[in-house]
């Protein structure tokens, strides 16, 4: 009986399959030939006749984040930047997280423009810009595209794009330098996404911040292969506390877990993109933070103003672009005069981080005695060396 | 066989598309209680998801843009399906597959006419993803190697291997921070169909599911592997080449998959970068198993995700949701699907043995007087209910 009952079900469900088939068929036809019919008369078609008017008035804003935007890091830091532009008059902000590199981005951008009139937008990740924006915004001439990354190129990218950095060294600088105060292994710990000239100046300019107080101390460095894994970075921080790291510092999206981590384990932790104080009360000491609402700001008031705005923007302490988290609790006060007084200079304009003689790990010159590489020099873009003192390689085959 | 005209019309293509509209609705009240529970308006929730995936020419070619690739992965699934494999290694396939087009694209002079450098870099995406899959196949057949197991462990090294080639040795010197191999140039790259903004890729993934119907449904082939997978010790009885059918199947599907990768990376991306490893590969399954593994089904299953997707922005925007929310309804939604239909083969296999037992018993009753037989019929329609 039950032999029975089984075969039948089984009869039965093998016919609904394939029935279910022709169904699927069907549907699929009607689909297609209703995305053939309804071409004409989109309200697409009619946005894109009336050009945006960014500079005469109402301006929608919309920004479009790559993480969730209360990660603790890359993405709250834009975030916040986007809530400081909602609060200005006659602007509307428009948000959207968790886009990928891909397509989807693409699609989000037009979304916004044609099905919100949105006539700036600031798509936040850096993966975004080459080749999606550049495709959209070649599309799109009417709408502004600024995006993260200092990417723009006058001779090849359309008129309508710019594009924005911070250079975000400095702070890294006297991130190094408090973190120098505080180790008592003289062993700093780093936690990296991937080798590339972003993140290697960033661990480099933390070395170098430490070593100008403790000319022994070590950085290792471990890279994770992407900007989210947040059971890697766990691991990863886990290994480096166990081998006598005492302080931890990252640059990866979400530095969320590895602070967390920290605090746990009883060691100091030093923050990058926006503040995690609140993950680690004891052990936070001081963090590098961009301050991308004032960026967005100086933005929109050009723009409003009807001014024409800088395809390039770069900005460091000086400029505001970029600050330090206030200093935690566990922050002496030797530490403090030390980092203040090197941030004095840097805002003064006259601190150079990148100067000969500069060695990298394997002990070859990098920068020659007596030649200073400023901010703007395009050779710190394309850094692909980590200095002295940083235990770990860039690990890429070339 | 008398009962073959009683239950004939629930099998209905019609009935069925009842079956899952109403599931649908079921999925889409649940959804409405969510999103009341998180202080949104579900109508206008409903409305705006609507017009964000079907609601006008713009959303639809976003939603289809969005379900070409998933076409694709999906076949990765239910080809192997039909032979009674479950390979999940989709991502693998697809990120490999993008790879090896990026791999050709570099050894291409800038100069080579359009279509036969298109024709190379898709071909070697098929290539690779289908030796990527068989890979799981052999090791299921010559190694006793579970291969959902293995295919999800090879994702991880396929991962590696993707990773390791577009950030070392196969990097263009010019990507500094987004690590890719070079680009291709725009005369290679893929279009979009006539009058939209739609890329090929679409009709890639229409004519992969068409093909893989009728390789499936209509071929000596495609009966044979469906006799692996429903009873393979009958497959090995009757002298079927069991391991090449296997192996051919993955290898099919991880072509599918592989040409997904290679579609990608000529008419999005561009190159072959870390940026492709976006879950389509993933996605892929699920429209595999609520299609149940039929090529056919796979086409409005990928376009209703794609047009999901393409609303989960609007909900973003306009109501102030999280991304999470789409997961949500995503979610929902397949699993109402799922379910419903396995309600509805118990429900006909139950209507079956009831309606059976009143025929039965009208039978007995009938036999001293065969007027009385008369209501049987109309007994047995209500069993059914």
């Amino acid at each position: 009986m039950v032999e029975m009952h089984r075969k039948t079900r089984g009869t039965l469900l093998l016919t609904l399959r394939s029935r279910a088939g022709h169904v699927g068929l069907w549907a699929g036809l009607c689909w297609l030939t209703v995305a053939g019919c309804s071409k004409s008369e989109s309200p697409a078609a009619k946005s894109e006749d009336a050009p945006a008017t960014a500079a005469a008035g109402a301006l929608k804003i919309g920004f479009i984040y790559v993480g969730p935007r209360d990660d603790f890091g890359y993405n709250q830091a834009h975030h916040e930047g986007a809530m400081l532009v909602a609060k200005l008059p006659g602007v509307t902000v428009l948000e959207e997280e968790k886009v990928p590199e891909a397509m989807e981005v693409q699609k989000t951008m037009e979304s916004m423009v044609k099905l919100e009139g949105a006539n700036l937008l600031f798509p936040t990740s850096f993966g975004y810009y080459d080749p999606h924006i550049l495709k959209v915004a070649g599309k799109l001439p009417e709408v502004t595209f600024l995006h993260c990354g200092g990417l723009y190129d006058a001779g090849k990218h359309p008129k309508n794009v710019g594009s924005y950095f911070g250079y975000i060294d400095e702070a890294e600088y006297l991130n190094g330098i408090v973190a120098a105060h505080a180790t008592k292994t003289k062993k700093l710990g780093f936690i990296a996404a991937k080798p590339i000239p972003q993140v290697l100046r960033n661990i480099n300019a933390f070395t170098l911040g430490a070593r100008s107080v403790h000319p022994d101390i070590t950085t290792t460095v471990v890279f994770t292969g992407d900007w989210s894994v947040p059971v890697k970075e766990a691991d990863s921080a886990n290994g480096l506390i166990d081998q006598g790291i005492d302080v931890l510092t990252m640059h990866v999206d979400s530095p969320k877990v590895i602070v967390q981590t920290a605090e746990k384990r009883g060691i100091y932790s030093v923050g990058y993109h926006t503040s995690q104080a609140a993950l680690a009360p004891k052990g936070y000491l001081t963090g590098a933070e961009w301050n991308w609402g004032k960026v967005y700001t100086q933005y929109i008031e050009t723009i409003k103003a009807g001014k024409t705005w800088d395809h390039l923007v770069r900005g460091g302490l000086k400029d505001g672009f970029v600050q330090s988290s206030p200093y935690g609790a566990a922050v002496s006060t030797d530490a403090k005069a030390a980092a203040d007084a090197v941030r004095k200079s840097m805002l003064d304009g006259d601190y150079v981080i990148f100067k000969g003689e500069l060695k990298d790990n394997s002990g070859k010159v990098v920068i020659p005695a007596g030649t200073q590489k400023l901010q703007r020099d395009p050779t710190l873009e394309s850094m692909d060396y980590l200095v002295e003192g940083v235990i770990g390689s860039t690990g890429v085959g070339s | 066989m008398t009962r073959a005209p009683l239950l004939a019309p629930l099998l209905s293509p019609l009935c069925l598309l009842g079956v899952q509209l109403g599931a649908a609705a079921v999925a889409l009240f649940l959804f409405a209680i969510f999103l009341a529970f998180v202080g949104a308006s579900p109508l206008g929730v409903f409305g705006d998801m609507w017009s964000g995936a079907f609601g006008s020419s713009f959303s639809l070619q976003n939603s289809l843009s969005r379900a070409a690739p998933l076409m694709l992965t999906a076949l990765c699934t239910a080809l192997p399906a039909r032979a009674g494999l479950v390979i999940i290694g989709n991502e693998a396939a697809l990120l490999l597959g993008g790879l090896g087009a990026a791999m050709v694209a570099m050894l291409l002079p800038p100069t080579a006419a359009g279509v036969p450098a298109l024709c190379a870099m898709l071909s070697a995406g098929l290539v690779a993803g289908a030796l990527w899959i068989a890979l799981s196949g052999a090791l299921r057949q010559h190694r006793g190697i579970n291969e959902t197991i293995s295919s999800l462990l090879l994702f991880y090294v396929g991962l590696s291997l993707f990773r390791h080639l577009v950030e070392g040795p196969l990097r263009d010197p010019a990507s500094l921070n987004k690590p890719s191999t070079p680009p291709i140039p725009d005369a290679h790259m893929l279009g979009t169909l006539a009058g939209t903004d739609v890329h090929y890729g679409i009709v890639f993934g229409l004519v992969a599911c068409a093909l893989s119907y009728v390789l499936m449904e209509r071929t000596g082939f495609g009966f044979a592997a469906r006799v692996v997978g429903g009873n393979l010790k009958t497959a090995r009885l009757i002298g079927l080449p069991v391991s090449a059918l296997c192996l051919g199947v993955c290898a099919l599907g991880g072509a599918a998959a592989g040409l997904a990768g290679a579609i990608e990376v000529t008419a999005v991306h561009g190159s072959a970068n870390a940026t492709l490893y976006a879950g389509l590969g993933f996605s892929g399954i699920l429209v595999a198993f609520v299609a149940r593994q039929h090529p056919l089904a796979i086409v409005p299953v990928a376009v209703l995700l794609g047009g999901i997707q393409a609303s989960g922005g609007l909900l973003q925007r306009r109501h102030g949701l999280p991304d999470a929310a789409v997961e949500v309804f995503k979610g929902l939604l397949f699993i109402v699907i799922l379910a419903s239909e396995t309600y509805v083969g118990v429900a006909l296999a139950w209507a079956e043995r009831k309606s059976a037992a009143w025929r039965a018993q009208a039978a007995a009753a009938a036999q001293p007087l065969p007027a009385a037989a008369e209501p049987a019929p109309t007994l047995g329609v209500g069993g059914a209910e």
